[in-house]
């Protein structure tokens, strides 16, 4: 039997709003815009529905009931975790909007479980069964989805305005596309450096190097050394099984008290000397079962390889998750997700969670939730914006802003390749004793390396156009290289250990650095002090029971 | 990573190649897909997921089955009930019922956040004596 797929949608000219990247953020936003009336596509690297960190691992939701104190509770318990870099009012936002959103996934239909009280549960996604959901609904609300399209730079009006985006169709012979669009909506997911992490593979963070590439600016990059537990033979990047785990070094020793999950940052320092092994011992026999279907990819791996994980202890790795479950991304202006360029809009991993994660990491429940506030956010705000322009935009001239690893500025005659160019920023980035345990030396070190790979890519980089793959992997290098610079020069400007950035040259933490940073540029990598005290904004509502006692 | 398209199992529907997030198959004309670029593979098995006649194994390796593996070896995965394994834990095929309804995830969610209130009592801020921050909690992930 041979079966004809359903012929690739066709590339419309010109939509309203453009969305890239088709994850959880995405695919809200395009659900968003759509539902206002406006012509949507939705251009994904890979295929919207599988692609990305949510597909592939699921996610826990910051999914808290309007009840009694319990919304002020984890928000002042995150303001606390998260170092003092949160904001009140965008905490209070998200999980607002995740309990609308969790309904309405509840009511198309997505199959949570019941509890023994007859009520479901809420908290939890299956990737899987979660993104397929999304990817029928956003085709039902009549978006033009663009699967195995990967955008490599954005368009700009004369004004500077972001007016569409262009990228090539890996499965058509490399066929370019280009789109006119009113605004875009920028949902391409974080940089995890090609780790391996479960799924990351397709997040090179090629949506911040288009953004910078016309001017926008990030924040957070500091906290982009977020390192996930695999099985030394894989790269199921799942931890939240490993609460049952005990570690131990390559001689048997148990490592940490087991406190989980702070005892981890000093399995990853044993692992520096020893070989760490995990076994799952502590949970109980009679909760297994429930473990195996809660987290059915965290234990497919090992069925596949024959070990028991209860009783067999298994050498495991640490896998550089970087900005996807990191914090860091473009710097969001304003409630609506606009960045700071003109017609362009951030969401999900693309844009920084740090004022719903702060200074530590958002994965696993966070940025679930961020991802479908900021999505929803992101496709009304950019879908308002396309409505709002003159019309003046469907025929301006466009210019096409992209750079590195696209349109090399020198004439050398031999320029890097992009494996090499990947292999030699890896070695800087992927390590644990360079990134996750950081001092101003090997920074500075890094720095040095990875500046002068720079100038390398941005003058000799081509690719061999005629070789889609060649096309992508070669504006993925540059983007990776571009947030490995943004990273470790953020890390340089806040010489304190906070959150997930652990600084062994300053264990401590400052209290004269609780602010933000932000960071940009390309050739030349600037960095500025942000947001100061976010958390304490004067503008901070009081709790709504202080505020009602305070009124009567 | 992925290692075997089964030749007796696979119907050619090329939906593997459709549904890649790293576009690792290629369909071929007439016959089956085919693995055209496995260093691409990320082992995030959604290809299985999606294969409706469970034709697929990625094995669990990082990287590339050494050669005579088992991984590799059609026959002894079929004996060993290895093909089409996770549809059957996501509840995917006909007459199925979805996975996500036995998801017990909250339950560790709340074990977690239980032991980290316990644990708040004289145990943050020190572990095998490395001072640490208030506030520094490697997030275990999802």
């Amino acid at each position: 039997m041979s079966r004809r797929r359903a012929t690739p949608a066709v590339v419309p000219g010109e939509v309203d709003v453009l969305v890239l990247g088709g994850g959880p953020a995405g695919t809200w936003a395009a659900l968003e815009a759509a539902t206002r009336g406006q012509r949507v596509a939705l251009a994904d690297k890979g295929y919207c529905g599988t692609s990305g960190s949510t597909a592939a691992a699921g996610n826990n939701l910051w999914y808290v009931p309007p009840v009694g104190s319990a919304r002020q509770d984890a928000i002042a318990a995150r303001e606390v975790a998260g170092g003092h870099l949160t904001e009140r009012q965008w905490m209070e936002r998200v999980l607002e909007r995740t309990w609308d959103a969790v309904q309405t996934l509840a009511d198309w239909g997505y199959p949570f479980p019941v509890a023994d009280n007859g009520e479901q549960r809420r908290n939890s996604l299956q990737g899987p069964e979660y993104m397929r959901l999304m990817r029928r609904r956003v085709r039902r609300a009549g978006v033009v989805i663009l699967d195995h399209s990967p955008a490599l730079e954005l368009l700009v009006d004369p004004d500077s305005v972001v007016t569409g985006a262009a990228g090539i169709q890996r499965q058509r012979a490399g066929t370019r596309w280009a789109v006119r669009a009113g605004a875009v909506v920028l949902a391409t997911g974080g940089c995890a450096f090609l780790s391996g992490a479960l799924g990351l593979n397709v997040d090179t963070g090629d949506g911040a190097l288009m953004a910078a590439e016309v001017g926008a600016e990030l924040s957070g990059m500091e906290f982009s050394c977020q390192y996930g537990i695999a099985p030394a033979f894989g790269a199921q990047t799942k931890g939240l099984m490993y609460q049952f785990a005990a570690f131990t070094d390559a001689e048997g020793a148990e490592l940490a008290g087991g406190l989980f999950p702070s005892g981890l940052l000093d399995v990853q320092r044993a692992a520096l000397r020893t070989q760490v092994y995990a076994r799952l011992e502590r949970a109980e026999p009679q909760i297994r079962q429930a473990m195996r279907w809660s987290q059915p990819n965290f234990f497919l791996p090992f069925d596949k390889m024959g070990i028991d994980p209860f009783t067999q202890r298994f050498p495991i790795r640490f896998v550089l998750e970087g900005t996807v479950r990191g914090t860091g991304g473009l710097r969001l202006v304003d409630d609506e997700c606009a960045t700071t360029v003109p017609g362009l809009f951030a969401a999900g991993d693309a844009a920084s969670r740090e004022p719903v994660t702060g200074a530590i990491s958002g994965g696993g429940s966070h940025n679930g939730s961020w991802a479908i506030s900021s999505g929803g956010w992101a496709g009304a705000a950019a879908a308002r914006f396309a409505a709002g322009r003159p019309t003046g935009w469907s025929t301006a001239p466009l210019r096409p802003a992209g750079g590195p690893g696209l349109r090399p500025r020198g004439h050398h005659i031999v320029g890097p390749r992009a494996d090499d160019v990947v292999a030699a920023l890896q070695s800087r980035v992927l390590p644990l004793e360079h990134n996750r345990f950081r001092t101003e030396q090997s920074l500075r070190d890094s720095l040095a390396v990875l500046d002068s790979l720079w100038s390398a890519v941005v003058d000799g980089l081509a690719p061999d156009s005629s070789d889609a793959h060649a096309v992508v992997r070669s504006r993925e290098a540059a983007a990776m290289l571009a947030h490995a610079r943004w990273m470790y020069r953020s890390a340089l400007s806040r010489p304190e250990t906070r959150g997930v950035q652990v600084r062994d040259d300053h264990p401590d933490t400052d209290p004269a650095l609780v602010h933000r940073i932000r960071v940009g540029g390309l050739d030349r990598v600037w960095t500025a002090v942000g947001e100061a005290r976010p958390d304490t904004h004067p503008q901070a509502r009081v709790p709504g029971a202080l505020a009602q006692m305070a009124a009567s | 990573m992925i290692e075997v398209i089964s030749d007796s199992r696979c119907i050619d529907c090329n939906i593997c190649v459709e549904v890649c997030p790293t576009d690792v198959f290629e369909a071929v004309d007439g016959g089956h897909p085919v693995i055209a670029r496995q260093s691409d593979c990320q082992t995030c098995f959604m290809c299985e997921a999606n294969c409706p006649a469970d034709a697929l194994f990625v094995s669990p390796l990082a990287g590339p089955a050494p050669a005579g593996s088992p991984l590799t070896d059609e026959t002894f995965l079929a004996s060993q009930g290895r093909f089409g394994e996770y549809r059957r834990w996501l509840g995917w095929g006909y007459g199925r019922r979805p996975g996500s309804l036995q998801d017990r995830n909250y339950v560790f969610v709340e074990r977690i956040r239980r032991a980290a209130e316990v644990g708040e009592v004289g145990e943050v801020g020190e572990t095998n004596g490395q001072p640490r921050p208030p506030g520094h909690v490697p997030h275990p992930g999802s």
